[in-house]
């Protein structure tokens, strides 16, 4: 058993506020493992540490054994380490295909290219066609992504995160505010990447999907690690009961 | 756009638009090329060479401020630092004649080299910092050329005198501001359809997004401020030696980062042609101007109000909002005709069931 990620006892604090403390994990390579915790638990914060956005107070991130502590966004992502953003971030005024291209540059084949080559040789052209068929947006190719709805958004954000083929995807709520059946072309999509060994660690509020879709579930609270097992058995687990029910009200209002 | 429409209409498709695209832009250099030798009139090729000067200028302004998104109010520091540059070597050299044009190259140099470190400090925040610094430092420069030691102060420094008839002069400043004009503007084309452009955009439209991505915001928008500054360099610098004298009000002019960028959002910021119309029309209007008021003052409000009218009514600039015009005016002629067949279907439906 070998982890793809691992997060060793992180520290993070905003000002006064600590939003994590000592948080470790470990995503297994291979696996869909889910991230779930009441709003404010510290998930985000964790994947902006890991992904570089946020820089840690203390503890070590490590990407297939090498540590990627505190590296930028760009260096962490060329790692093999894609990630969506809660809130969909796409390039609005770029086309659907274009969005596509702005990660297909970044492919390490090794191979130089000339900055001022046209964007997209035919190989990332004709992989990035694949990927937006894959995800069932290819029709929309032409458009501004401006011009997206909000679920085709998310199969946007997801296609072009796949575009470098990272071997770890972080999905940050890919089911939240789309419809049923959306969230189960989203469902199948993973189960299909992850199919062919790709590794998922999956931030997500909806409990069908991640009791549905994850091999392990890793439970945050107060920005530390209180519980992580499979699903059947995090979800009896005591301590995640009183995470949700005992010191939240309403765990299902808001954002994080 | 391009790549798209290349997608759905085949290679076929997108061999008739470039061979169009292709025959457009090898006319419009024949127009401009031909110009000179249809009007010879001094005063309107005076106006001619200025506009072609700020045609680069414009090109050069967008192919940082337009494909980024960050605003620059500070690339009259380049025009300057190009003219100032030309001029103390001319004077420290005592190079006199044609040969000051073998200086050209190091204008933008000068300016390139200037550009990195204005880069690196301006380009580490965004927004409304990023256009506030610009400014500062633009105020800077002008500061240094009426203060340092070598700039001659508010005496400015004067080009090498040229021997030309007033005719020729003009003819060869045309062709020279034309080279230079053709040049950025084609760059800029190159660059919008490069990776390193589609990088640029991807920047601004969300800078840490394209960073998540493998974007190296940082060196592509020095590259982009760098490039850009160069040619604005190089603009000063014929500027400097077509006007004759250069004074540290007139190299680092605030009008000229106004009217630069005030040219990009008329014709449509972050498009190769938009910035290039924008100058052809605006800096003739306003060197007309010029010499239908006197009042100096009163053309400068009017360019203020032009451009407070076009961040009003046009804010993406006359090119995107005439080109969606044409693209919706397409959709609907297309849609008429399936339109037309369905509802002749529907009626044939109708007729057939009982």
């Amino acid at each position: 058993m070998t982890s793809a990620l691992r997060v060793e006892g992180v520290a993070k604090a905003f000002g006064g506020v600590q939003a994590l403390t000592g948080c470790s994990l470990d995503v297994e390579e291979g696996s869909v493992t889910g991230l779930i915790g009441p709003n404010g638990s510290g998930k985000t914060t964790l994947f902006n540490v890991i992904t570089g956005y946020e820089r840690v107070d203390a503890g070590d991130v490590y990407a297939g054994g090498r540590r990627i502590t505190n590296l930028p966004p760009q260096r962490v992502f060329a790692l093999g380490i894609g990630r969506t953003f809660q809130l969909t971030r796409i390039f609005p005024r770029l086309t659907v295909l274009e969005n596509m291209l702005v990660a297909a540059q970044h492919r390490g084949d090794g191979r130089w290219r000339s900055p001022l080559a046209r964007a997209g040789g035919q190989a990332d052209r004709r992989r990035a066609v694949e990927l937006l068929e894959f995800t069932g947006i290819a029709g929309h190719a032409a458009a501004l992504a401006d011009t997206l709805s909000y679920g085709q958004r998310k199969l946007l954000e997801l296609a072009y995160v796949l575009v470098a083929d990272p071997a770890v995807v972080l999905l940050d709520e890919p089911a939240g505010g789309v419809n049923p059946s959306l969230i189960q072309h989203i469902a199948a999509r993973i189960r299909d990447l992850n199919a062919d060994g790709r590794t998922f660690l999956i931030v997500e509020h909806n409990m069908d999907f991640v009791m549905g879709l994850c091999d392990s579930v890793t439970v945050l609270d107060y920005g530390t690690v209180v519980a992580a097992g499979p699903p059947a058995v995090v979800r009896e687990d005591p301590r995640v009961l009183d995470a949700y029910l005992g010191t939240d009200a309403d765990p299902e209002a808001g954002d994080d | 756009m391009n790549s798209g429409l290349a997608l759905r209409e085949g290679a076929g498709g997108l061999r008739r638009v470039l061979a169009l695209r292709g025959g457009a832009a090898v006319l419009v250099v024949a127009v401009f090329a031909a110009f000179p030798l249809v009007i010879t009139d001094q005063l309107i090729t005076t106006i001619a060479v200025d506009t072609l000067i700020f045609v680069a200028a414009a090109a050069a302004w967008n192919i940082f401020s337009g494909y980024s998104g960050y605003i620059s109010l500070g690339h009259a520091v380049f025009f300057g630092c190009g003219a100032y540059a030309v001029g103390i070597a001319a004077r420290d050299w005592q190079i006199t004649g044609t040969a000051e044009f073998a200086l050209l190259p190091m204008a933008a140099a000068v300016a390139a080299a200037i550009a990195v470190p204005f880069g690196l400090i301006a380009l580490r925040v965004r927004r409304h910092t990023f256009v506030v610094i610009t400014i500062a430092v633009f105020f800077i420069f002008q500061l240094m050329a009426f203060n340092l030691w070598f700039t001659s102060g508010t005496n400015g420094l004067a080009a090498p005198f040229l021997l030309w008839s007033p005719t020729t002069f003009n003819d060869r400043f045309y062709y020279l501001a034309l080279a230079i004009a053709a040049g950025a503007a084609g760059l800029s084309w190159l660059i919008r359809g490069s990776r390193f452009g589609l990088q640029l955009r991807a920047i601004r439209d969300d800078e840490d997004r394209a960073r998540g991505l493998g974007v190296r915001a940082m060196p592509v928008k020095l590259a982009a401020f760098v490039i850009s500054g160069a040619i604005t360099g190089l603009a000063g610098a014929l500027w400097f030696f077509f006007i004759g004298q250069v004074l540290p009000q007139s190299g680092f002019d605030p009008i000229f980062d106004l009217t630069v960028a005030l040219m990009a959002f008329l014709g449509g910021l972050g498009t190769v042609s938009g910035p290039v119309i924008g100058a052809l029309i605006l800096e003739p209007a306003q060197q007309y101007l010029n010499l239908q008021i006197t009042n100096n003052y009163l053309s400068q409000i009017l360019l203020g109000s032009l451009f407070l009218a076009v961040v009003l009514f046009l804010p993406r600039g006359a090119v995107p909002t005439i080109g969606e015009q044409i693209t919706s005016w397409r959709a609907r002629q297309a849609d008429r005709a399936p339109a037309s067949r369905a509802a002749a279907a529907a009626v044939l439906a109708k007729g057939k069931s009982p």
